[in-house]
């Protein structure tokens, strides 16, 4: 048995990076990384299951393939960082893998529809993008059934990739997903996380680089409306001199039991030099009840970065914006339309195609009961 | 014509300690063509006037009326009255991240009007509109009232003004905070808007400054929560010389 590796101790929560199961405890809720989960609701992620392999529905690109986890294609070198992760890479039997070759360039996104298994299902999506290829790869996740596992997006040289993944499950539904980027030389990538819906949704997206110049951008829009939990937990590792990293995340949280958790990690180790990072978390309490935690950590090991900040802030919806529209006539339900749209365009804006941002925006708002219907 | 009729106006501030009156019988009137000027010292209620007829649900009217062309005004929501003709260049306008002014202005346009404007007419009404305030064009697709110089703010509103075209018009403290150059430009605003249409002022404010440059027809002394005295625009002389002192004076007594 390899021995796991494990990250140098740092104030941030330490990482185990192993495929091995028992190189991973079973959370008991008190440790760092668990402490605002739902341990006993998630506690059958915590044992290795015999659950189906999410596959893909619907027409594709010859891009996208549906592979045995044994395929050599697959990352090997990439490694879980939890129980869950560790479970569901030994688990699974199959596998997503798009490939996006070297040079090639493409003009519209690539959309993978994904599609569980059943009730349970493991969860294995490895996006890569060849040396110096542009691509726009969008994954749709299934609606219904619980998931557990991870998704890889792999930069290799200057590589452009943005990735949208799109979780708006069923409020039973719950789902552990990582979320492990990679950025290659002078690469450039752009993830970008829709959770709209689910009963318990906790995701975990970690960003690292390869080699020097690369850039990644996190943007994150989520909504919660009543009874739900989701926590984002990410981690940005700055191995490498020169490159840039970006993360905002915008929450918008509706009705009482509705509780989000935000946890931004940046570690910018000592062979980081000359990079620049920020971080984000902005969250809108659109009535009473919800609660948000908000926890940006930066750690820095070296001084010689050009650009280092984070904030976080949460917020009432503010009653003085409503006014002031309502004042020049705009309706109440037009102007918390404005107001939310304001909130999330940002991020949203991001997405390319104005087809699927605007349908995303009218699904927030149908959610919200600012508009009837989509 | 129109006329904006109040009558024996009461109305609190809601706080978590409880209700505190701040108007104690506001009557007053306000005619299409004419230029009416509140003054008053600090604390003296007449923003609060300003924010009660527009709706503000900081405050509760616990008595009088507020009447517009036979319309019950207290009846309507807020944006019920702008769509009646009613408009409030704010003190302190707030921002709306990520809502562009051109976004913001053709909205609330399309819900004053019933129907969007036409585009091209419309881009170029904005686009005039905003020259004549001397603002940069660039200013249309800045996010409303986000990162504006006081000045700014100020022109945006009297911008508004000038584009939504309401029938009585109340401009709160749209002076305060503007520099000579910027509180002529804004003046000039309100003046072609006076000259443009049949609209009634009513012109908050604490200084006369601004009453060089906007005359008014009627001055009115607000002190304590109502209106204290009525004159013409010498009234405004008698106050730059001699201050509020002998009416707060008066009201203490």
């Amino acid at each position: 048995m390899r021995a796991p590796t494990v990250a140098p101790a740092t104030d941030l929560a330490p990482r185990i990076y192993s495929r091995e199961i028992g190189d991973f405890d079973v959370p008991k809720g008190r440790e760092e990384e668990w402490r605002f989960a739902p341990i006993r609701k998630l506690s059958s992620f915590f044992e290795p299951e015999n659950w189906g392999s999410v596959g893909i529905s619907g027409e594709h690109d010859a891009t996208v393939e549906y592979v045995e986890i044994s395929d050599p294609r697959l990352s090997q070198s990439w490694m879980p960082t939890d129980r869950p992760s560790a479970i569901a890479r030994a688990q699974a039997t199959h596998a997503v893998l798009v490939t996006i070759a070297k040079e090639s360039v493409h003009s519209s996104p690539i959309v993978v529809n994904l599609k569980n298994a059943g009730e349970n299902n493991y969860l294995h999506v490895e996006v890569h993008a060849g040396p110096f290829s542009k691509s726009q790869v969008v994954l749709i996740h299934d609606t219904t059934g619980n998931v557990s596992g991870s998704m890889l997006s792999i930069l290799g040289d200057q590589a452009e990739l943005t990735m949208l993944s799109v979780i708006d499950a069923d409020t039973a539904v719950m789902q552990h997903v990582h979320w492990f980027t990679e950025v290659g030389r002078d690469a450039n990538f752009l993830g970008l996380s829709i959770t709209l819906g689910g009963g318990v949704i906790r995701t975990v997206p970690t960003l690292t680089y390869r080699a020097p110049g690369g850039k990644g951008q996190i943007l994150g829009a989520f909504l919660l409306t009543g009874d739900q939990f989701q926590e984002h937990r990410m981690l940005v590792d700055h191995t490498q001199p020169h490159c840039v990293s970006n993360v905002i995340y915008k929450g918008a949280l509706s009705g009482e039991g509705a509780h989000s958790v935000w946890i931004g990690d940046v570690l910018v180790r000592r062979e980081a030099v000359g990079i620049e990072t920020y971080e984000l978390n902005r969250n809108l309490l659109l009535t009473d009840g919800p609660r948000a935690d908000s926890v940006p950590n930066l750690e820095l090991e070296t001084g010689d970065v050009l650009s280092a900040g984070h904030a976080s802030a949460t917020g009432r919806f503010d009653d003085e914006q409503l006014f002031y529209l309502q004042s020049r006539g705009i309706p109440e339900s037009v102007a918390r339309q404005l107001v939310v749209r304001g909130f999330f365009v940002d991020v949203l804006s991001k997405i390319d195609d104005p087809d699927l941002s605007g349908s995303l925006m009218r699904r927030i708002e149908s959610k919200l009961g600012i508009i009837d219907h989509e | 014509m129109s006329r904006l009729t109040i009558t024996d106006l009461h109305a609190s501030v809601i706080t978590e300690d409880g209700d505190t009156p701040i108007l104690r019988g506001v009557s007053l009137v306000v005619e299409s063509g004419t230029t009416n000027a509140i003054m008053g010292p600090n604390g003296s209620g007449k923003s609060t006037l300003a924010y009660v007829i527009a709706g503000h649900p900081k405050y509760t009217v616990t008595s009088g009326s507020i009447d517009l062309d036979g319309q019950d005004v207290l009846a309507m929501s807020v944006d019920e009255r702008a769509r009646a003709g009613l408009f409030l260049a704010m003190q302190y306008p707030v921002e709306i991240p990520g809502v562009s002014v051109s976004n913001f202005l053709r909205t609330s346009i399309t819900a004053l009007k019933g129907e969007a404007p036409k585009l091209r007419t419309w881009t170029k009404d904005m686009k005039e509109a905003m020259a004549d305030l001397q603002m940069d064009p660039g200013f249309a697709t800045r996010n409303v009232n986000e990162g504006f110089s006081g000045g700014e703010k100020k022109r945006h509103e009297i911008l508004q003004l000038g584009l939504m075209q309401p029938k009585i018009a109340v401009l709160d403290e749209t002076d305060s905070g503007l520099d000579v150059d910027a509180l002529k430009i804004v003046s000039e605003g309100v003046n072609r808007f006076k000259e443009s249409s049949d609209a009634g002022l009513l012109l908050i404010t604490h200084y006369t400054r601004i009453l060089r440059y906007i005359k008014p027809d009627v001055v009115h002394v607000f002190v304590d929560g109502r209106i204290v005295a009525t004159g013409g625009p010498e009234l405004a002389d008698v106050l730059e010389s001699d201050g509020y002192e002998t009416y707060t004076a008066a009201a203490r007594a």
